[in-house]
């Protein structure tokens, strides 16, 4: 896949594709944020950085309506974002701050926002297929039109529940998207390791729906074959596999020290086919953006990351006592 | 009053609470033939046999809006559910700072008698009892499950409603008028002044013949049923034995880290209660076994009501000097 292949910009107002940008690059810069703060001791546990990967969550979500509903994985920040959640009660949640998404009990794995179709990260690899499938399954059964997304690895992709919903999608006809997250590890073993085919994609042949791949560093590929997947969906045609080859450029967690098995040259590769680049690139070449419109982007973002860490920062923790509360609802 | 199973009495609850409340659906490998004639196959859905998935959507559409019923049939089944379950249902309410909420039940079948060996005689429930997040319940009697499930269905977390499959064809008085029981509120079925004993289910029911036989010697038990194991009512367990001051309990399950252990530490470490014990606490349970197949076999493994007599025997024994009660 060279830069040459890219997908021409499709027929869309430019205020999309320029929102499209943005939502790109507020998750490189949220992460790169997350990552110093970490390393920094500001936050705990384990994070899981999305970058290199950001076309594939906004490009998926921008076919989507507010009301549709995805689930994300143990590396979640860019799903939430490309979704629309809020950066102040993300940034607190990793903080651990009462004022978080899950009042300090989740962190960066997670991030859950209901409210905007946001059924949560999901710390448990292939963990949230189901889940999701189930969303679908509401979708259908309310009937309004709404469909549902599932992002998930390649990793998960060889784990049961994956062909467990895909055939219960296929078979109840679920207005689904399963978007496999191909960034060609599952943790540090390589996917030709563990993969008996090459493409994921591949195996939608084996429950009777469409399977695509799909240049994952492209995000108007990603975007039309978002779309088209949507499309079908609503009109009841049924699930659709999408298979976005991608790569995270970082390691598989953020931790001082940690082991990265990839061949560097590898990495240097794929951060020469930098999704959001290619993104800028487009937007220029069509008139779109110019040098002081990618500036005040590019502030605007830090500005509210800034703007984010002074939330978390003044907000509190939880009180020790709030360890009981929501174990059940009421 | 009228007569039903305790499998139809069960039936009869969800089969109302989906009459009351459209937002409610069934999902099962084998759908219960009652319910789809009634409901339709959308609302009673034949699945393919993946509980994993089952138990999964069924959290998504809970955390949609809906209140789905997921029969895993027999608790064997949901052992490849066990991620969707543990770490998923149980607690992704709390770790999502309790934003949505997941109402949802689950059905299962547990115990044995059934000399079906050991992948199909299970009481496995102290397993779930042991995961914060989860509700669940064991009733001995087709009123205790009509009502339990009523409950269960109307509540806005995730219950396990464990089926005691050897009490499934068993016949109770059960009203014709809406009625419900109340989670975490155990019953005593038989009042008693020497010794107490705590048994669940189908050991409900032999507790309550030892207790008739005893009784034709004078001896006087108590026959008390949590009916919930989460949460468990600790105050009518903790109540009775400070009056009979003796604790027998019962259960089909292996003794190890389980449910009788369970009580066993709460009646203990009470002082109040601890205060009144005449005798060391026993427990009647399984052996700590796979449950085999031969009958000659699985009868030794467990319980059962002159086991329970030995018990109650072995505590009236155990109160120093106080040889009998009686």
């Amino acid at each position: 896949m060279s830069l040459s292949t890219q997908s021409p910009a499709p027929n869309l107002p430019p205020d999309k594709q320029r929102e499209m940008l943005r939502r790109m690059l507020t998750i490189r810069r949220f992460e790169e944020r997350a990552s110093d703060d970490y390393l920094a001791g500001k936050i705990y546990g384990v994070v899981h950085c999305y970058i290199g990967e950001e076309a594939v969550a906004v490009g998926v979500c921008s076919a989507l309506d507010r009301g549709d509903r995805i689930i994300s994985t143990h590396r979640g920040h860019g799903h939430c974002i490309a979704k629309g959640a809020d950066l102040n009660r993300m940034m607190a949640e990793l903080y651990g701050r009462q004022t978080g998404y899950c009042k300090g009990k989740g962190g960066s794995m997670h991030i859950a926002d209901f409210g905007i179709g946001m059924l949560g990260a999901n710390g448990i690899v292939a963990g949230g297929i189901a889940i999701v499938t189930g969303a679908g399954l509401a979708a259908k059964m309310e009937g309004k039109g709404g469909v549902a997304v599932s992002f998930f690895g390649d990793g998960a992709s060889n784990a049961g529940p994956f062909h467990e919903c895909l055939n219960i999608a296929a078979t109840w006809k679920l207005p689904m998207l399963y978007v496999c997250e191909n960034n060609m590890y599952a943790a540090n073993t390589a996917a030709a390791a563990t993969h008996a085919l090459g493409d994921v994609a591949a195996r939608a042949a084996g429950y009777g729906i469409p399977g695509v791949v799909v240049d994952g560093n492209d995000i108007f590929a990603v975007y039309q074959a978002a779309n088209r997947a949507v499309d079908r969906a609503r009109s009841g045609g049924g699930p659709s596999l999408i298979e976005c080859k991608t790569y995270r450029w970082r390691a598989h967690t953020e931790r001082r020290g940690m082991a990265d098995v990839r061949d560097p040259s590898e990495i240097e590769a794929w951060k020469g086919r930098d999704p959001i680049a290619q993104l800028e690139r487009q937007l220029r070449e069509q008139g779109y953006l110019d040098d002081a419109e990618l500036q005040t982007m590019e502030r605007d973002i830090l500005g509210a990351l800034e703007a984010a860490v002074a939330f978390a920062e003044a907000s509190p923790f939880p009180l020790p006592q709030q360890a009981a509360d929501d174990v059940f609802a009421a | 009053m009228r007569e039903l199973t305790y499998s139809e009495a069960a039936v009869e609850a969800v089969a109302e609470e989906m009459r009351r409340d459209p937002k409610i659906f069934y999902m099962s490998t084998d759908a219960i033939a009652p319910l789809v004639r009634e409901f339709g196959a959308e609302r009673v859905r034949a699945t393919p046999i993946t509980e994993a998935a089952l138990t999964g959507m069924a959290i998504g559409a809970a955390g949609c809006g809906f209140r789905p019923i997921v029969d895993w049939r027999q608790v064997t089944f949901c052992f490849v559910a066990m991620d969707q379950i543990v770490n998923q249902a149980a607690k992704i309410h709390y770790m999502f700072g309790g934003q949505v909420t997941f109402p949802i039940l689950y059905r299962a079948s547990v115990g044995g008698g059934g000399l079906t060996a050991a992948q199909h005689s299970q009481s496995p429930y102290s397993m779930f009892m042991n995961v914060a997040g989860l509700k669940m319940f064991l009733p001995s009697t087709p009123y205790d499950i009509k009502g339990l499930i009523k409950t269960a269905i109307r509540d806005n977390n995730p219950v396990i409603s464990f089926e005691s499959g050897r009490l499934m064809t068993r016949k109770g008085p059960v009203p014709e008028e809406d009625y419900t029981v109340p989670l975490g509120k155990a019953d005593i079925k038989r009042e008693g002044s020497d010794v107490t004993v705590v048994a669940l289910a189908w050991l409900v029911h032999e507790a309550l013949a030892a207790a008739e036989e005893l009784a034709r010697e004078g001896i006087s038990v108590e026959v008390v049923d949590p009916r919930t194991l989460v949460p468990l009512d600790r105050e009518t367990i903790r109540g009775s034995v400070q009056k009979t001051g003796r604790l027998v309990i019962a259960d089909e399950a292996g003794p190890t880290a389980g449910f009788s252990a369970e009580v066993a530490a709460i009646a203990t470490e009470d002082p109040a209660t601890f205060a009144r014990l005449k005798a060391p606490v026993k427990r009647v349970c399984a052996l700590q076994v796979p449950i085999p197949y031969s009958p000659v076999l699985e009868n030794h493994v467990f319980p059962d009501r002159q086991r329970i007599i030995e018990g109650i025997r072995e505590v009236l024994r155990g109160g120093a000097g106080q040889a009998s009660a009686a």
